[in-house]
């Protein structure tokens, strides 16, 4: 089921949505230091606010900004100084005009506030255009792209990291690290409970996916007994730890591995997809199981 | 008259608070027939008694036990507040009681294995919303149901329902009954998962006061001590897992009765299945009442 918001909001950004959520409430939930988790926007966006203002990860669909907004507004009154875009989709980047809109100047320095991505990003915004999707106006762009592994910046008191995880989800993909208040925030790299878009088409990949799945377990860190510790926020669903993300990495992997296995024996795209490499997780994680099998399947194929 | 105020007025602040038991104390486990499973560890390939689903017994075909040590995650991964019922199961229990309104809060439970703690709140608060963490012990909440306590758990992280890779969801929710029989103490567990059984699981476990036990410190860290490529997660191919008839040879049983499935727990299936015979000598787990005197073969 497609709500109206989130079918207009697909036609007029033309970006790929991977994830469909029943839009209305938009929630926040306290996660530890000065993070929390906006859920119902869309993607799920990570807030992180002080006294320098308020830094968002991703800004959720363009006609959720507004509710959006109202949820921030009750964490703080400051400005929005940064937003960082995990990955180009139209879920995680609508909202981007609307709270560059809300924003103040940086360090006393007037301006816009700093809209952070992966260059590959912009690319993907920019064009060339992908199937029957438009490229995304320049509204919505980044004005602050980094091409290295890693960029990282100070803000309210703590060190925040954005590793580039390639050719994962996307190409483009931002895992960041909150360092004092330890939290990741992962972008569509992570989802518990529904099985990984991996949007060939945007350069992703099922290698890089799983690369990216390591990177958030080398970042993380458990509590006593595998619990807690660094907190993870999903690009979809619930508030997670080191564990959930290991039960996520496993289940991508094994599959990978058996379609991997069947690559090596011969079989088709559709002797695979029929041979159900998926069957004992489909019954927990949503999502077509066929398209991941698929995508998986292409990523070692090339 | 004073004389006379004072044994009513003490009455009426000692009155038995209605249909409340106090679960307080040391329960030491009782094993009985479920020892060898409780105790050195289920059988691989050993689905008996379990109401799985398909995809459960691929899940459990799969499962290789080198995961747990060669991934890190796992090493340290306590049980379920579900599955921990039916571990090394010495418990302590404790309640929680408001000092100005002498209301009980909540009882608190402490298990030996991974000294996992529990809450389970008896304030009548909600549960969390849907995209709160999930967690191995979950988010309880009790009621009484006239001197039984029921359970309800929700927010479960991922687990086992048998420790031979049977899974338990996280979307499960697991519903306990306790009751007190003076020195006795039943729990009786019952999951419902719909990733993975086609019908609630129900078992129960008992307990006995043991006022002098004292549970010691479990203690774990994790470390990478086997080199493997990183990212490796051990597993069996469909149809590659050697182990899986082991179990139904050792105990002179039918491989189909071995993988489990409701259609299994009710005796008509034992019509089925023909005349049972047992292996001649007993050989693996005959005398298993503690964890030190297995008979492992
Ligand atoms: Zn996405």
């Amino acid at each position: 089921m497609k709500p109206a918001q989130f079918v207009s909001a697909l036609l007029l950004l033309g970006g790929a949505v991977c994830a469909q959520q029943p839009a209305g409430d938009v929630h926040v939930l306290r996660v530890q230091g000065g993070i929390y988790m906006v859920v119902g926007g869309g993607g799920n966006i990570a807030v992180q606010a002080g006294k320098d203002g308020i830094l968002l990860v991703d800004t959720g669909l363009t006609e959720l900004a507004p509710k959006v907004l109202a949820a921030v507004r009750t964490i703080s009154d400051g400005p929005v100084r940064y937003i960082l875009n995990t990955h180009v989709h139209a879920d995680h980047t609508g909202g981007n005009e609307y709270f560059v809109k809300q924003g103040g100047a940086l360090n006393g320095v007037p301006g816009e506030p700093r809209v952070i991505a992966h260059l590959a990003v912009q690319e993907r915004m920019a064009g060339p255009p992908v199937g029957n999707d438009a490229p995304m106006p320049r509204s919505l762009w980044p004005n602050d792209t980094y091409s290295t592994p890693f960029k990282d910046f100070f803000f309210n008191n703590e060190p925040v990291f954005v590793y580039h995880a390639p050719a994962a989800h996307t190409d483009g993909d931002s895992i960041v690290l909150f360092r004092r208040s330890d939290v990741v925030s992962t972008g569509d790299i992570f989802t518990p409970g529904r099985y990984p878009f991996i949007d060939l088409q945007r350069g992703g990949s099922v290698q890089g996916l799983i690369a990216g799945l390591n990177k958030i377990l080398e970042l993380a860190v458990p509590a006593r007994y595998q619990e807690g510790g660094t907190y993870i926020i999903p690009g979809h669903g619930r508030l997670c730890d080191e564990a959930d993300v290991v039960e996520f990495r496993d289940m991508v992997t094994i599959i990978r591995d058996r379609v991997q296995d069947s690559i090596k024996k011969g079989m088709t795209l559709e002797q695979v997809k029929s041979a159900r490499p998926s069957f004992d997780y489909d019954t927990q994680y949503s999502g077509s199981a066929d398209a991941f099998v698929e995508s998986i399947y292409k990523s070692l194929k090339r | 008259m004073a004389k006379l105020r004072i044994p009513i007025l003490a009455a009426a602040l000692v009155a038995r608070a209605f249909a409340q038991v106090d679960f307080s104390g040391e329960w030491s486990p009782l094993y009985h027939e479920d020892a060898p499973e409780r105790l050195p560890g289920p059988e691989l390939g050993d689905y008996t008694e379990l109401p799985i689903n398909a995809a459960a017994r691929m899940r459990a075909d799969s499962w290789d036990a080198d995961r747990i040590s060669v991934v890190e995650q796992y090493q340290c991964r306590p049980h379920g507040s579900d599955y921990s019922m039916r571990g090394l199961g010495n418990l302590r229990v404790w309640r929680e009681i408001d000092q100005t309104t002498q209301k009980l809060i909540a009882f608190h439970t402490h298990m030996l294995a991974w000294d996992s703690e529990r809450v389970i709140y008896m304030d009548g608060r909600p549960h969390p919303p849907d995209y709160a963490a999930h967690t191995w012990q979950g988010f309880s909440t009790g009621a009484w149901d006239g001197n039984m306590l029921t359970i309800t758990t929700t927010h479960l992280k991922e687990n086992y329902i048998r420790r031979n890779g049977v899974p338990r969801s996280e979307q499960a929710i697991v519903t306990e009954h306790w009751t007190r029989h003076g020195d006795y103490l039943t729990v009786t567990t019952v999951i419902e998962d719909p990733v993975f059984l086609t019908e609630p699981l129900v078992r129960s476990d008992n307990w006995f006061v043991d006022p002098g036990q004292h549970i010691g410190i479990f203690g774990c860290e994790y470390a990478a001590e086997l080199p493997r490529p990183e990212g490796t997660v051990p597993h069996h191919l469909p149809g590659t897992n050697p182990f899986l008839k082991e179990f139904a040879g050792w105990y002179g049983l039918p491989y189909e009765a071995t993988r489990g499935g409701a259609e299994t727990l009710y005796p008509e299936y034992r019509s089925k299945l023909g005349e049972y015979k047992p292996p001649e000598k007993c050989e693996r787990y005959c005398t298993c009442t503690t964890l030190f005197n297995c008979n492992l073969r």
